[in-house]
Formats: C-alpha cells, sequence, structure tokens
C-alpha cells in the first residue's frame, strides 16, 4: 500500500548549520507516527517542512518529501491545494493559533470555501456539526464569537474541528497540547484521535513528552540533533529502549520517590480561611463583579514539607500560592507566618517576612531581568538589609550557582542561557538567602522532560539539603510524584481533598482528583 | 455606543478644563503687556490704560478667567487683540486650511505606507524591504521645511506648475484652491509616509510570525489572501492608534509647512499671536487644539474594535 507520508533522506539547514540531517520516515494511511525528541532535536522543523512551511531561516537541504507517491515540491501551486484537504495542521500555541480578527464561524469555514463546492448554508451547517462534535455547546451562537472569548482549551478543539473538518489524508500536530493543563490535555488529545480514527486520518504527533507517545501512537521515531535514534513500535519501543538517549527519556517520566516523614512542628505558614476576589471587568461609573478566586481556604505547611498544591487552569492555585507570599491582595482571611498575624502588615513591617519567603515562576524567559547579568540576579536579595561588600555578594551568588550546576556561567546574561538553566537561575536566586518557604509556581511546566527531571531533581536535593518548607504548584500529578510529601488538590477556589501523597494518588476520594490521576501521564507500574 | 460616546466626552471636560486653565495663567506668566506691545510707539500711559480697560485686562487675572470661561462655554472666545475679529470664526476659518492639507496628506501617507510597509514585513530582508526601510529613514529624516522649499523651487520656479505664494478657499476656485495645496500636501505626505511605513513595517513583522498566519496557510489560503485578510487587520490595529497621534498633533499646527507655503493655517495663525501676546486668539487656539486631540483619540479608540474585536468599545 502507498504510504500517505514518504520522508526520504530529508536535510533542512539553518545557515550552514544541518538542524534535521537525511531523516528518513513512512506513515501508513490511518497511521499514528509520534516523532519524539527534545528542544532543537528538529522534529518541529520536520513537520514544517513536510506542509512547506518552514519559518524564515530555515531552508529544505536536500531530499524528497512524497505524498500519496507524489514527491512535493515546495512553493507550489499543488503543495498549496493539498494543504487543508490532504495535509491539516495542529499548532501548538492556543493563544496565538487563531486569528484575533475574525469570528471563529468564518475561519471554520474559509477552509471549506477554498476547498469545497459547498454553499454557505451547508458550509455553516458543516462548521456547527463539527464544533458539537469536538464539545463546544451551543454551537450556533459560538460560531459569532472571538477567539479572545475561548479558553485555551475551547480554543485547541476549535483549531482541531477547523482542520478535521475538511478530512485531511494526513494530520499534523505539532506539540498540539503542551500549553494545556494536564486534564485539558487528555481530553483534547482523546478527542484528536478519535477525530483521525473515524476519518481515517493518519496522525504525525510531534512532541517530547512520552506520555503522550505511549497513549496516542502506534509507531514512535525518536529523534536527538536532527537524527533519527531508534524507531519501532511503541509500547515496546517505551518498555525496552535499545539506545541510551531513549532510554534517558523514558527514565525522564515522573517516578514516585520514596515517602518521607517529617518531623511534626508547629506550623510554619497558614491560611485561616484565607478569601482572594478579583474584580471582573471593570466599567467606568458601575461597580464591577466579583470573582472569587480563592474561596476560604485554610492550608498550613509546616517546616521542611514539601506540598503539592494541584488543580486545572482556573482552579485558584496559582493565587493561593501568590496569596500565601502576600503578592496579592486579600478580601478575607488570615496569613500566620511562624505563629503571628502577617495579614495586614505592608512596607517595611513585612521586610522579616519577605526575605523569608520566596518564589519561583513558571517562565523563565521573563523571570529574569534581561538586562542583567546572571551573577547579579542571584545576589541582588543580598543587598538589603546590612549592606554586604560587592565582593563578598558575589562570591556567594557564584558559589550557589557552582552548587545549581551552573558554574562559570556568572558573567553572561539570561539570554544566553537555555530554558533549564534560566530556571536553575530562578532557583538559585529564591534560594540565595536561605529561605524558610518557597513556592515553585508551575516551576518545571514549560521545560522538556529531561530537563525537567533535572531541574526537579535540583529543587529537591536543595530542599532537602536546606530544609525549607515548598509549596509546589502544579496542574500535573506525575511531577508531583517525585517531590510532593502531602498533596492539595484544589477546584474552584476551594480545597476539595488533601492528604500524604501515597494515600491521594493510590485511593483518591474525590472525583475531581480521580479525573486528575487518569489525565496524567503517568508511566504504568511506576508506584514504589 | 451612543452612551459609550457621551462618557468620553463628558470624561475629558475636566481635560479641557485643565488645558484652558494652564493656558491662560501661564500666559499671564510671560513678561510683557499687550497693550504695549500693540501700541508700539504711541504707548502713552493715558493710551495704554484705554486699551487694557477695553480689553477688561485691568481685572484681577481670576475674574478674567472666569469670564473667559463663561464666553467660551456659550460659543463666544472673545476678539483678537490686535486685529479685532472674533476669535471663534477666525480659528474656524483658518482651521479649513490646515485640516484640508492635513487630511489629504494623511490619507496619502496612509495609502502609500500601509501596503508598502506590509510588502516589506512580508519580503522581509529581501532587498526591496532593504530599500522601502531605507526610503522610509530618509523620508522622515529630512526636515519638512527644507523639503518645501526645494519643491517650491523646482515646481514652482522653474516648471511653473504651482503659484509659489498665496491660497484661495476651496470655496472660491475648486482647482485653484488644488493648486495652491497640492506641494504642502505633497511635503506633508511624503514625510509621514516615511513615519507610518516603518510602523506598518514592524507590526506586520511581529503578525507574520505568529500561529494564525501559519494555520491560514495550512488551510491553503492563497498568499494574497493572507496578507490582506489575515495579516492586515492585526498589523493596521497599532497603526490606527500612531495615525491618530499623527492626525491629532498635525491639525493642532503645521506652522512650519504654513510659513514655507504662506498659507493662512491653524498654526501659522497661533505664532503671529503669540507675537503679537494676542491672548485671546492664543487661548482660543490652544483650547481648540485640546479639543481636536480629544475628538481624533475618541474616533480611533471608536475604530479600533472593527480591526482588533479584543478591544470593545462600551
Amino acid at each position: 500500500m502507498t504510504p500517505v507520508l514518504e520522508v526520504d533522506r530529508l536535510s533542512i539547514a539553518a545557515g550552514g548549520r544541518r538542524v534535521v540531517d537525511s531523516l528518513s520516515f513512512r506513515i501508513a494511511p490511518g497511521e499514528a507516527l509520534a516523532l519524539v525528541g527534545e528542544s532543537g532535536s528538529g522534529k518541529s522543523a520536520t513537520a514544517r517542512a513536510v506542509i512547506g512551511l518552514l519559518p524564515p531561516g530555515l531552508a529544505p537541504d536536500g531530499g524528497v518529501i512524497r505524498f500519496e507517491g507524489a514527491p512535493l515540491e515546495a512553493n507550489s501551486a499543488a503543495l498549496r491545494k493539498l494543504r487543508g484537504p490532504g495535509i491539516g495542521m495542529v499548532f501548538q500555541e492556543p493563544m496565538t493559533s487563531l486569528n484575533p480578527a475574525h469570528r471563529i464561524g468564518a475561519q471554520m469555514e474559509e477552509g471549506l470555501a477554498l476547498h469545497t463546492r459547498l454553499n454557505r448554508a451547508e458550509r455553516r451547517n458543516a462548521c456547527i456539526a463539527m464544533l458539537e462534535r469536538v464539545g463546544i455547546t451551543d454551537a450556533p451562537r459560538r460560531l459569532e464569537a472571538y477567539p479572545h472569548e475561548f479558553s485555551g482549551g475551547m480554543r485547541q478543539r476549535i483549531m482541531l474541528a477547523s482542520v478535521m473538518l475538511l478530512r485531511p489524508r494526513l494530520l499534523i500536530a505539532d506539540e498540539p497540547t503542551t500549553a494545556l493543563d494536564s486534564l485539558t490535555q487528555a481530553e483534547v488529545m482523546d478527542l484528536m484521535a478519535g477525530l483521525a480514527r473515524e476519518q481515517g486520518t493518519a496522525l504525525l504527533l510531534i512532541t517530547h513528552d512520552l506520555g503522550l507517545v505511549a497513549r496516542y501512537a502506534d509507531r514512535a521515531l525518536v529523534m536527538q540533533h536532527g537524527r533519527v535514534v531508534e524507531e519501532g513500535p511503541a509500547a515496546p519501543l517505551l518498555d525496552n529502549p535499545r539506545e541510551a538517549y531513549t532510554r534517558a527519556l523514558v527514565d525522564a517520566l515522573p517516578r514516585r520517590g520514596p515517602a518521607r516523614a517529617v518531623p511534626p512542628a508547629p506550623p510554619l505558614i497558614e491560611a485561616r480561611n484565607l478569601s482572594v476576589t478579583y474584580p471582573k471587568r471593570g466599567a467606568l461609573f458601575r461597580r464591577a463583579e466579583m470573582f472569587q478566586a480563592v474561596d476560604n481556604v485554610s492550608l498550613a505547611i509546616h517546616p521542611g514539607e514539601v506540598v503539592a498544591l494541584v488543580g486545572g487552569s482556573g482552579s485558584g492555585k496559582t493565587t493561593l500560592g501568590r496569596a500565601m507570599l502576600h503578592l496579592v491582595p486579600v478580601s478575607g482571611g488570615q496569613l500566620l507566618f511562624r505563629g503571628t498575624d502577617v495579614t495586614a502588615r505592608t512596607g517595611p513591617a513585612l521586610l522579616d517576612f519577605r526575605l523569608a519567603c520566596q518564589i519561583v515562576f513558571q517562565d523563565p524567559y521573563s523571570s529574569l531581568d534581561p538586562r542583567m547579568r546572571v551573577r547579579d540576579i542571584v545576589a541582588e536579595p543580598l543587598r538589603l538589609p546590612g549592606g554586604m561588600p560587592m565582593e563578598e555578594r558575589h562570591r556567594r551568588a557564584e558559589a550557589l550557582l557552582e552548587e545549581v550546576g551552573l558554574g562559570g556561567l556568572g558573567t553572561r546574561f539570561p539570554h544566553a542561557l537555555s530554558g533549564g538553566q534560566r530556571q536553575r537561575v530562578a532557583i538559585a536566586r529564591a534560594l540565595v538567602r536561605d529561605p524558610a518557604f518557597v513556592v515553585a509556581d508551575e516551576a518545571v511546566s514549560a521545560l522538556d522532560a529531561t530537563v525537567r527531571k533535572q531541574v526537579l531533581g535540583l529543587l529537591r536535593e536543595q530542599q532537602r539539603r536546606r530544609g525549607f518548607a515548598c509549596l509546589f504548584v502544579t496542574h500535573d500529578l506525575g511531577v508531583v510524584e517525585e517531590i510532593a510529601d502531602r498533596i492539595v488538590v484544589m477546584q474552584h477556589g476551594r480545597i476539595v481533598e488533601e492528604g500524604p501523597r501515597d494515600a491521594v494518588l493510590d485511593t483518591p476520594r474525590h472525583d475531581y482528583t480521580r479525573a486528575l490521576l487518569a489525565a496524567a501521564l503517568r508511566r504504568p507500574g511506576t508506584a514504589a | 455606543m451612543l452612551a459609550y460616546v457621551l462618557k468620553r466626552l463628558l470624561v475629558a471636560l475636566p481635560t479641557l478644563l485643565l488645558v484652558a486653565a494652564s493656558v491662560f495663567f501661564l500666559m499671564r506668566l510671560i513678561p510683557g503687556d499687550p497693550a504695549t506691545v500693540i501700541l508700539g510707539d504711541a504707548a502713552t500711559p493715558e493710551a495704554v490704560a484705554d486699551l487694557r480697560l477695553a480689553y477688561g485686562l485691568d481685572r484681577p487675572v481670576l475674574v478674567q478667567f472666569a469670564l473667559w470661561i463663561e464666553r467660551a462655554l456659550a460659543g463666544d472666545l472673545g476678539r483678537s487683540i490686535t486685529s479685532g475679529e472674533a476669535v471663534g470664526p477666525l480659528i474656524l476659518a483658518r482651521f479649513q486650511v490646515t485640516a484640508a492639507i492635513v487630511f489629504a496628506s494623511v490619507g496619502i501617507a496612509v495609502l502609500l505606507a500601509v501596503p508598502l510597509g506590509m510588502l516589506a514585513a512580508w519580503k522581509q530582508n529581501s532587498w526591496g524591504d532593504v530599500a522601502a526601510v531605507a526610503a522610509a529613514t530618509f523620508l522622515l529624516s529630512i526636515p519638512s521645511f527644507w523639503l518645501g522649499l526645494i519643491f517650491l523651487l523646482v515646481f514652482g520656479l522653474w516648471l511653473g506648475w504651482v503659484p509659489v505664494v498665496g491660497y484661495v478657499t476651496f470655496a472660491e476656485d475648486f482647482w485653484g484652491a488644488l493648486h495652491y495645496i497640492a506641494l504642502p500636501v505633497v511635503t506633508l505626505a511624503l514625510i509621514e509616509t516615511g513615519v507610518l511605513i516603518r510602523m506598518a513595517r514592524a507590526s506586520t513583522v511581529e503578525v507574520l510570525r505568529l500561529d494564525y498566519i501559519a494555520h491560514a496557510r495550512a488551510k491553503g489560503v492563497p498568499e494574497w489572501r493572507v496578507l490582506a485578510r489575515h495579516a492586515f487587520p492585526n498589523a493596521f490595529a497599532p497603526t490606527l492608534t500612531l495615525i491618530g497621534l499623527i492626525m491629532g498633533s498635525l491639525l493642532g499646527g503645521i506652522a512650519v509647512i504654513e510659513t514655507v507655503f504662506t498659507l493662512p493655517g491653524l498654526g501659522r495663525l497661533l505664532v503671529e499671536a503669540i507675537f503679537a501676546r494676542d491672548y485671546p486668539v492664543i487661548q482660543g487656539v490652544m483650547l481648540f487644539i485640546a479639543v481636536i486631540y480629544v475628538v481624533v483619540n475618541l474616533i480611533v479608540d471608536l475604530l479600533y474594535p472593527v480591526f482588533d474585536p479584543r478591544v470593545t468599545a462600551g
């Protein structure tokens, strides 16, 4: 049988460097192939080359791509006609993959108008049916809405609907769910796999996440530095990886660490009936409606304890984390630090608290000042108070950078570091004053699997050595297995379940926890 | 929508009052008495006193301000100290000249610059793009008076295509008026084209990088349609803001251009009034400029949701 897609010794160059080097693979009709690798492995470039949409700076450098037996010529009219009905593509970033200036109905219909002879009413009906298929309720009315009126997960469904509407023979999905929380990720992936099966569409799934591969691909191809490392049926490849690199990727999947007993002590930090409200879209001369982000939550964290705060987007977990750092105004309740009420403190009275409590943010690209050298970023918290001389500050910063694996990089600027290295800088900055409490807000969510594993390892090692208490905010229960002593699950601004890690993971009581667990891409049989 | 417009105008009132007050009081901080300036050599103490009485300059400053505001609200901006003309109609007459030039030149600039800037971004780093950026930088670096003088020299004196001095209104002689404003319009349009090409190019480059452009292409949408339908509305929104700012500042006065081409516009009126210490005219013009800013920005804000539905008016 003719393969849907045949890539034959494809090379792609960026400047003089080859990012993809003589890559060959085939996809049979209806088959799901996963292209697995980390950032910079050339997997996205390969996907873009197939549909002829290489970003500026990248250019094909030899090789042939055949679609249903016929070679594809870049920039040809024939390729443009294939885009849509022949090859469809789903993109990673739900926030920018739909055009903000047009209603979603118009965007969905555009492909149909270009490639089919359906009339207006027929196109509209097709859009409505497809929207309903991907689980958007009230579809006729929603066609008139703009992308910004939908959440990230909804937008990704709409994007999927608009691509599958043309019934492509090959669907390219480039990290389609990386930006979504784990619950939404599972829903969107299930939908995608289901639609592909219904329509007999072959799937080229680009991902760095082996968890997705195990669940959604027939075959996998592992890439590193633009070359194939290992290829084969997905399940055996994950169970018995032959190559060291594949093994490293498999090992990067979360694994449960040993349970620890935290010695009993009075709480270090405690939220008592804490509430946080935000005004919804404000309006002049009118009282804005309030949104209850955190609703009467009580949570105590003990010295040296690692508490995972888990929930989907909009559950209020990030807001609670920030409220416990006194970073957002609370509308009710108390925040106690070492037994003292600090809720109403401001300015200088809050200094001790500020120095003892630190945060590591999610996005390593925006959380470091691009104009400061790494050493100065880490040393900055040492300026206050007391006036340590600059040489001493720099010495300490360098020592800590050494400790987090960035020795000798102190004089670099953040842009010269990788995402994982930046997150190490952020961790060093949080730890430089030996804090008692650290909030890690989705601190590893933006990282590749192997890098995530390393950064988590660093965080755990530092936690064990320095003994700070940690609130680990995340949507991913998999990550929690590695590091948490206790798990707190939040939904709609309230805590719905709370308990020791093993109890929550092995015998969850609340439905929401069970749903989160089902969606988490954990390696089967990793329970220690 | 209507409620939003009214609300915006209402919110603008304190701004306008503030402008009025600062103009009024700052004028009086400048040393020099208008009566002395007007009378010149004939400034005997009696003559100065008479003139001050006639224009209310002998009253306390606060009373003068209150009176001025009261009359301004009724549409009466006073009379020019130098010419005796009513300030309101004077401003409107002069504004017509300025507005004709500004609307025509900004219109031409937008029609030229936005497609050019978008094409340059589409072919980023090609020789066409480099040429467009170089041309834009050159245009916006030329002083407007110099370009105006060169045009006068070439098209007015050497070729004799257009008159060098003077002005007729469109109402008097439509074709004649076109002749008079052709050069100033072209001068201003070229300079603003430089600014707008850069803006349109920069925002298009940003937009073309986004996934929804790749998504449109991945649907098989032809390139011209990707640009016109998917890139244009998103890239134009920031340019629209800039157009608003440009319109506001140009309508408020293109004194240099008006001086070079000897046109009786608003900018020249203001400059002449300042030299003559013609308080009522200065105050009236400044207030009028403030109103223009408010109105132009309001129009931009009302247009914005057309290009970016994430911004809603209301």
